[in-house]
């Protein structure tokens, strides 16, 4: 496991990578954490010199090395603003499995909270489909809102009461029920392999349902292979690296790759990490290659609608209001999708896209970053909210489920009617209404209510 | 000699001899500051000084004492007549992107930055002047000039960080050079707080002025040796109603070089005239996906703005320039979008040339612009003769160059090589006529350089300037000269 590394993984790094960056400090105003502070620590350009400083042997690794490089978002907007093509993303993991071999952050609540999670839950789909079967029960017993009313809460430690309102809805069937291991359309043009994901699939069961309808509307046959695991995102940017490729053959496995034309994801933060496991695994000789094609193949479900001419709905969608797109950071940024979504909204009859200022501002969730650094993130959210109002929209489209938990929650917490929904959401309900599915989910048993 | 035993120095600078550690400040002093400034606005740990021990230039870096944020000009003045009283070197920053190493620390100095002293104070639009402090960014004042039709045209290529203290006390230039001037061309007053911690006002918002000295003049461009700015008085200009955007393509990069002098020659003030090389193409194409002709030996990015009937006429006349010097095509932008997209891609120029190799040293020469072909010819000899991988980019309609020396910092013997080169360019632009730098300022790189291209009566008038101001030379001690 990640104990086994004894090496120090910033020393280890090429050095040519850290060397790329020229602190130019292009990356600046990009980043939501030094716009916060203006202290160039929390900068791209300033972790980058800290990284260099530990690879040197300038600086040791300590406590507020950690804690810094766990203040940053890992959003990426530095990636997309670096001109000289730094590699954030493999400085940012690295610095973080630093962290977690050196051990400088460990103290009994933490490591307690990170085995629960990081290496339990998120390591077993069962235990994770068993924790959100608890949470369904506790929500529509009425315990939930039992609980929120008394104030029964106020008796819970800080930090729980703090998170409680972040709990998402589960969902009364997980993806599993939804959607059949093999689905076909009337005529197939492509063959695809779904990813249903681990909190996707408990809370937004229904997302997953939603893509693989439009799939079939556009003559995609989709597998979707059972239990399927984590993608391993949270592992590698929670620095257990070794983890992260536990993860990631297993779910090469689970696939008939050579088969499929494309991997689906219809999360930004899973997509963007999915499409790095050649990277990931490229030391592994038994699954380098696997890798490559994997990586080739995985598309985000807006980046593959497009390039393979989505159908153009022809139904109307009667909307109360405009629709703004907030653009996830690992969709946008990580993966360089932005036009794709916007594509996809504009093609919907009767929806009228506004756009959002600063749309590819990050909203605060960044992962588990709203549970790590709530303070923080609540500045973000405040900031994404205000933009949102700005727009009069009343529906907010986003493609990450992070971000929808986060806006939603952002949403309630205000008062807002606004609802938050997954582009394919929209795009399924058009088809719905043009009758394009009627036909498809006919010859589907697990046709959806 | 002196240039050996300098260059010397600054390569005992470079980033693999981090002999220096880190010393704490006095305590006392540090107690001191702290009442000033308040504890949160005082930072001493060694994880918190790493990222201000660098700016913008390649290879040079050094701890400081302590970094310090001021808000107020009383804080200003505060901490400067403290640094006095106990001799302490202040460096001034802003954003930390200056290229020739102005705000890189003295050991044991304090680094006092601006950038939480932000507040746009007043746009005046009956005077058309606007009023901000040092460390607001410069694409905050264009924004806001921008709201109420006004422009402020000097833009860097850093301008979507750069804070405009950093711009007037370099002098920065940008894009727009050759028809809108510089930084110095929209200072209309500036407050000042000296060494002795005393605040100086110079200017006010009359298009003319001449009572006694221009003072405010002899700050503009003075690289924080003289005082800290705490206040920018700038001039604002009417909004050009229309432009034009041109990508000029060459086979050949003294094509470029002799379009931009003719169009000079042929009495036309573009408000951009912006040079690419081959190297530079590629990498900018590399980062901005735009679609340039990375097959091209240079191109030239051709801006005219003002009355549309003028920009027409300039727009046809240059594109007929370029195709007379043996310009392959001439496209002209189709929307403001794409003529943004292009100008954006222009400015990541510097950046973008860090993807061919580790180490990226930007130089500065400029030369008057009948000489721009010579120039050009000459770098690419010297790239030749040397061996060197040179990416030249830069303001060719001002005659200001960016000869880029794309390398890595480890390899000695390259760096050697590449010292060499650059004293040969230098020596080569001043024998044109030319400068040592045209927008980056002196600092630590062109430190060596200055005497040679300025001469020894300008040095020594401008060390007599410093005493006076700075007699306990506490003010960014080392830069510019010694």
């Amino acid at each position: 496991m990640s104990a086994a590394h004894s090496e120090n993984y910033l020393k280890g790094l090429d050095y040519s990578v850290v060397q790329q960056c020229m602190h130019c400090g292009m990356c600046l105003p990009t980043c939501p954490t030094y716009e916060a502070t203006l202290l160039e620590k929390h900068s791209p350009r300033g972790r980058i010199s800290l990284m260099r400083a530990v690879a040197d042997g300038r600086l040791d690794v300590n406590e507020a090395f950690g804690d810094e490089m766990y203040f940053c978002l890992g959003c990426l907007a530095c990636q997309t603003a670096c001109p000289a093509g730094v590699n954030y993303t493999e400085l940012f993991e690295m610095a973080r499995a630093e962290i977690e071999r050196t051990k400088v952050l460990d103290n009994p609540i933490r490591d307690f909270v990170r085995s629960m999670t990081v290496k339990f839950l998120f390591m077993r789909p069962w235990s994770l489909k068993l924790l959100g079967r608890l949470l369904w029960i506790y929500q529509v017993t009425g315990l939930q809102t039992f609980v929120r009313k008394t104030g029964l809460m106020a008796l819970a430690p800080r930090k729980l009461r703090e998170l409680e309102p972040l709990t998402p809805e589960i969902k009364a069937s997980f993806s599993d029920d939804l959607i059949h291991e093999h689905e076909r359309p009337l005529k197939t043009r492509h063959k695809v392999g779904m990813l249903t994901g681990c909190v996707q699939d408990l809370i937004y069961s229904d997302i997953n349902r939603d893509t693989v309808d439009v799939l079939l509307a556009n003559d995609c046959e989709v597998i979707t292979p059972r239990d399927q695991h984590c993608c391993g995102s949270l592992h590698g940017h929670n620095g257990e690296w070794e983890l992260a490729k536990q993860l990631a053959r297993k779910n090469i496995d689970s696939f008939p790759l050579g088969e499929l034309d494309a991997i689906i994801t219809n999360a930004g933060g899973c997509g963007s990490h999915l499409k790095h496991y050649d990277h990931l695994l490229e030391d592994d000789p038994a699954y380098a290659e696997k890798a490559k094609e994997w990586s080739r193949k995985v598309k985000d479900i807006s980046e593959w609608l497009v390039e393979i001419d989505l159908r153009i709905p022809h139904a109307s969608l009667d909307l109360d209001g405009p629709v703004t797109y907030h653009e996830s950071c690992h969709l946008c940024h990580g993966q360089k999708i932005t036009a794709q979504p916007r594509k996809l909204l504009k093609s919907i009859p009767g929806l009228e896209l506004k756009e959002l200022p600063e749309s590819n501002w990050c909203c605060g969730s960044a992962g588990v970053y709203n549970i790590t650094q709530p303070e923080m993130s609540a500045k973000l959210l405040e900031r994404k909210l205000r933009h949102i109002e700005s727009t009069g929209a009343t529906i907010v489209a986003s493609g990450n489920p992070g971000c929808n938990v986060q806006l939603s929650a952002g949403m309630r917490k205000c008062g807002k009617e606004t609802k938050i929904m997954h582009p394919v959401s929209l795009l399924a309900e058009a088809y719905r209404r043009g009758n394009y599915l009627t036909e498809t989910l006919s010859r589907n048993p697990l046709s959806k209510k | 000699m002196v240039l050996n035993s300098i260059l010397r120095e600054i390569s005992k600078l470079a980033a693999f001899s981090w002999i220096v550690t880190i010393l704490p400040m006095n305590a006392s002093t540090l107690e001191k500051i702290s009442t000033i400034l308040g504890a949160e606005n005082v930072l001493t740990k060694k994880e918190d000084l790493i990222p201000y021990s660098f700016d913008g230039t390649a290879v040079l870096n050094q701890y400081p004492g302590c970094v310090v944020f001021a808000s107020t000009r009383a804080q200003v003045s505060e901490i400067l007549a403290l640094a006095n009283t106990e001799k302490i070197p202040v460096v001034t920053r802003g954003s930390g992107t200056g290229l020739s190493g102005g705000s890189i620390p003295v050991s044991e100095c304090i680094v006092l930055c601006t950038v939480k002293f932000n507040q746009v104070l007043e746009v005046d639009t009956k005077n058309l002047t606007m009023m901000v402090e040092p460390g607001v960014i410069t694409l905050k004042i264009a924004e806001e000039a921008d709201k109420v039709g006004l422009f402020y045209p000097p833009d860097p290529g850093s301008m979507k960080i750069s804070t405009i203290g950093g711009n007037v006390a370099e002098n920065s230039g940008g894009l727009r050079g050759l028809k809108y001037g510089v930084t110095r061309d929209y200072v209309m007053g500036l407050e000042v707080v000296l060494p002795t911690g005393e605040i100086i006002w110079m200017g006010n918002k009359c298009v003319k002025d001449v009572a006694g000295y221009s003072l405010k003049d002899i700050f503009i461009g003075s690289e924080g040796t003289l005082g800290v700015i705490t206040k920018v008085l700038l001039k604002l200009i009417p909004k050009p109603q229309t432009k034009k955007t041109m990508l000029a393509v060459f086979n050949r990069m003294d094509q470029a070089a002799e379009t931009v002098s003719a169009i000079i020659e042929n009495k036309i003030i573009p408000c951009t005239l912006e040079f690419l090389d081959n190297i530079t193409i590629r990498c900018v194409e590399d980062y901005a996906k735009i679609g340039l002709p990375v097959n091209a030996e240079a191109i030239l990015l051709m801006e005219t703005d003002g009355h549309p009937a003028a920009v027409d006429d300039e727009a046809r006349k240059m594109t007929q320039i370029a195709q007379s010097r043996g310009a392959q095509e001439v496209i002209l932008a189709k929307d403001t979008d794409e003529a943004n997209r292009l100008t954006a891609a222009r400015r990541t120029a510097f950046s973008a040339l860090a993807r061919m190799r580790p180490t990226t040293i930007l130089e500065d020469a400029t030369v008057p612009r009948s000489e721009l072909s010579k120039m050009v010819n000459f770098i690419q000899d010297i790239a030749k003769r040397y061996n060197l991988q040179i990416g030249t980019f830069g303001h060719m309609g001002d005659g200001n160059l960016h000869p880029t020396f794309l390398t890595d910092e480890k390899d000695h013997e390259e760096m050697e090589k590449i010292e060499k080169a650059m004293v040969e360019i230098f020596h080569y632009a001043v024998k044109l006529g030319g400068t040592i730098t045209g927008e980056h300022g002196v600092g630590l790189a062109k430190k060596p350089f200055l005497e040679d291209a300025v001469g020894e009566l300008n040095v020594r008038v401008m060390k007599h300037l410093k005493a006076a101001f700075d007699p306990n030379n506490i003010l960014n001690p080392g830069k510019m000269f010694d």
